[in-house]
């Protein structure tokens, strides 16, 4: 077994392990530290696929970031030594079933795909090939992001604020 | 490791964030949910990219990233609105627009 094939086996196992803790665990902040975890290794998983700079991203945007701001809200809508923070779940075999279903149909879908010609991978690292395309090619795109990010702190602070 | 292993880790992912999307009644716990299943499209193109040396693969999973934590944000916001006015975000509860 090689290198890679070792780190995406320990990856994949954390990654899913930490997923399921997020869904499953009773308790709400336990769960936000597992998605953390959960996040972490899927930057890992970008790491494997020779993306490094995304591994950052993912790093700093989505475990650093969506964390913090969720145990705010957790702090802010529920009282962290009371009862209240544990969650319930409903429906769980029929959400298994759901979720067990379209597992199913993505599967097959990927059986019955025809494999598109392999064509030559990236080089070890793109971080330089992305800067060019997002000033390049995906400049509007880049900017239009911009200002969805505005837009969106934006409402967040309009529905947050307080009446006065 | 090929294409396929990513992509089915990818598939499993999103089921258990699926998973959490039906089953949990704590509107935060919802939203967590719906992160999972968003990170499992972020592998998916990622694997994509990598595998058939397209670089616009990458360009939308960073692009997704930045709309995840928008998301995250106006949902975070609105749900912190449902607690001050209803005191509580459980999903069950919130049946303001049942007719």
């Amino acid at each position: 077994m090689t290198l890679e094939a070792a780190g995406f086996w320990v990856v994949a196992a954390a990654l899913l392990a930490s997923s399921l803790a997020v869904v499953l665990t009773p308790n709400l902040f336990h769960a936000v530290l597992y998605l953390a975890a959960a996040l972490v290794a899927t930057g890992v998983v970008f790491l494997l696929l020779d993306s490094p700079f995304l591994f950052g991203v993912q790093l700093l945007l989505c475990a650093g970031g969506v964390v913090t701001v969720v145990v705010f809200a957790i702090m802010l809508t529920e009282r962290l030594v009371g009862e209240r923070i544990t969650q319930t779940s409903r429906y769980v075999v029929n959400g298994a079933v759901v979720a067990a279903a379209v597992f199913v149909g993505v599967m097959g879908f990927l059986i019955q795909a025809p494999r598109p010609a392999p064509r030559p991978a990236l080089g070890a690292d793109s971080t330089a090939a992305i800067g060019q395309a997002l000033v390049g090619p995906f400049a509007a795109t880049l900017e239009l992001l911009g200002v969805l990010l505005v837009i969106a702190l934006l409402g967040a602070l309009y529905f947050a604020r307080t009446e006065e | 490791m090929g294409l396929n292993a990513y992509l089915i880790l990818a598939a499993l992912v999103f089921a258990i964030g699926l998973f959490g999307v039906l089953t949990r009644r704590n509107a935060i716990g919802i939203l967590l949910g719906i992160e999972l299943m968003l990170n499992a499209v972020n592998i998916n193109l990622v694997a994509f990219a990598r595998f058939h040396g397209d670089l616009a693969g990458l360009i939308f999973t960073l692009f997704l990233i930045a709309i995840t934590v928008a998301e995250v944000a106006v949902g975070l916001a609105i749900v912190i609105v449902i607690f001050r006015v209803r005191r509580t975000v459980e999903a069950d509860r919130l049946d303001l627009l049942r007719g």
